[in-house]
């Protein structure tokens, strides 16, 4: 259906809306009693339990039986962060910019940076306040070295909210990156595949 | 009194217990496995085989919590509340005639506790008491959804009676005894012999009001979720609320029997094939339970009311003059 019969919100002949038909509520002591007559003898208690016994017999379950089946959630499902590395290298990609401090709109990022001695910004702290994070997805969008991204880590058990991202927690292992395990957020701007993120040359 | 007899009574009072608390606890297991099904889930599947062992582990939570008594509760009326609601729901099954009689090593053995000559009337009598117990939860437990659930409780249950005693009038006119024995031996020809076919409007109105006195789902505003929390339940917790709980499952098995005695012949000639038909329909009943409580939507107090007096209770008088009339001619 074109979507120009439904811009004209008045009810015509020439738009798609129309008045749903609604019965005159029962006034008189006759009509209502009309009306109960009717509702009885229709039948609809019938429909209603067969409608329940015919999904019994069909038996077609939906229940996911969460901690042996799982469902797949979305690839660009924004749960615990992830720092990442590069893969030519394996340098951590964060240059310390401070951009997703600066956008966090809930105030929860916090980072450290020096100047190494090769006068590279180098990050000695970063931590998110997970008890404040609302999962916006601001800082990695902002992110320009596909630095910091949302993972998949969606179960997370401890006693304490920050364990889960401590930095080293966050970063990818080094392990990890040499196997190629490292999951890239296919989220807008993300690299192509096959291309290598390399570490930006210091005299530009 | 003779020592036997005593004995005999005694053996069966514990059987009876013993199966029916049992049974409201398998009760519970298949009207949560019933409900899931035909809610496409799969209802409790981890606690032993297919879940069959939620039962126990239910026993256990229950028997092992901790019994809250509120401060500003009336606490005698509180603690005594949910055993009158269980007490009176076996008490009720004194006179229900549950199995045929049958002979074990040249023993005759009536499965029935008191083969009184006014079984119906009893049971009826006891299953009114039953009222008390949500009633004098209710008022006791200092709590406004209690209160509430207290009053309507009081009130579906007293006008409910009048439908269930006046629907069975008119079958009782026709057996002319008051035993449940006698009336199934009414019946005793077989289907076509059966009451519902004489009297369908009574089996509809009887039906209708145990699912008012059992305050099972279409009528099921004496403790509705999403109204009053848990009605005269709110306050309980542990074994107390579990005896309500025992009392309205026990209070189903035994509707279910009366209807099927009543209105389908009940164990018919006293084989065991009439035996296990007797099952069956008792089954069928308690499984409607359940069916209903996931097809059906609740009704209003205001609208049960209305139900019951203006147009259950006329129906009712209306069958009782026509059943007279009838026999009369």
């Amino acid at each position: 259906m074109h979507s120009e019969p439904l811009n004209d919100r008045n009810v015509s002949e020439h738009s798609a809306y129309y008045y749903v038909d609604i019965e005159e509520y029962p006034t008189t002591g006759w009509d209502k009693f009309k009306q109960v007559v009717k509702r009885t003898f229709r039948g609809e208690l019938f429909v209603g339990l067969w409608v329940v016994m015919r999904e019994m017999i069909k038996f077609d379950i939906h229940t996911v039986k969460y901690p042996l089946e799982k469902l797949p959630i979305g690839p660009r499902y924004r749960a615990v962060h992830k720092l990442l590395r590069l893969w030519e290298s394996g340098y951590e990609r964060c240059i310390g910019c401070g951009l997703c401090e600066k956008i966090c709109i809930s105030d929860c990022i916090r980072m450290d940076t020096k100047i190494d001695e090769n006068s590279r910004k180098e990050v000695t702290e970063y931590s998110i306040n997970l008890g404040r994070c609302i999962f916006c997805g601001y800082c990695a969008e902002v992110c320009p070295e596909l630095a910091i991204v949302h993972g998949q880590r969606y179960e997370n058990g401890s006693e304490q909210r920050a364990h889960f991202v401590i930095k080293d927690d966050m970063l990818t292992p080094l392990d990890f990156l040499t196997s190629g395990q490292q999951a890239e957020y296919p989220g807008f701007g993300s690299i192509t595949p096959n291309e290598s993120v390399t570490k930006t040359p210091l005299a530009y | 009194m003779d020592m036997a007899f005593i004995i005999e009574t005694i053996v069966k009072i514990v059987v009876i217990l013993l199966v029916f608390s049992a049974l409201a606890g398998l009760g519970t297991y298949f009207e949560r496995k019933v409900l899931a099904f035909m809610q496409r889930r799969l209802g409790p599947m981890h606690v032993g085989p297919f879940g069959l062992l939620q039962v126990a582990a239910d026993g256990i939570k229950l028997f092992t919590k901790e019994d809250i008594i509120p401060q500003n509760v009336v606490k005698p009326i509180f603690k005594i509340a949910p055993v009158i609601t269980a007490a009176t729901a076996f008490m009720a099954a004194a006179a229900i005639p549950f199995w045929p009689q049958f002979t074990v090593f040249g023993y005759t053995v009536h499965p029935i506790v008191a083969d009184v000559n006014i079984g119906i009337l009893y049971v009826l009598g006891v299953m009114a008491i039953g009222l008390y117990g949500p009633l004098l939860g209710g008022m006791a437990s200092a709590n406004k959804f209690s209160l509430i659930s207290a009053a309507r409780s009081a009130a579906v249950f007293i006008s409910y009676e009048v439908i269930s005693g006046l629907s069975l009038l008119a079958p009782l006119m026709m057996v002319g005894s008051l035993s449940l024995v006698d009336i199934n031996n009414y019946q005793v020809g077989g289907i076509g012999h059966w009451i519902i076919w004489s009297q369908p409007v009574a089996f509809i109105l009887f039906w209708i009001a145990a699912f008012a006195e059992t305050g099972r789902t279409p009528f099921h505003l004496v403790a509705n979720d999403h109204e009053i929390i848990d009605g005269f339940g709110t306050e309980y917790s542990g074994m107390r609320w579990g005896l309500f709980f025992i009392g309205e499952y026990a209070n189903m098995f035994f509707i279910s029997f009366v209807i099927a005695i009543i209105f389908l012949g009940g164990f018919g000639d006293g084989t065991i094939a009439g035996a296990f038909q007797l099952l069956l329909k008792v089954a069928f009943f308690f499984f409607f339970f359940l069916w209903t409580r996931a097809a059906w939507p609740d009704v209003r107090p205001d609208q049960l009311m209305w139900l019951c007096w203006k147009v259950l209770m006329p129906i009712a008088v209306i069958n009782v003059v026509i059943t007279g009339l009838v026999m009369m001619f």
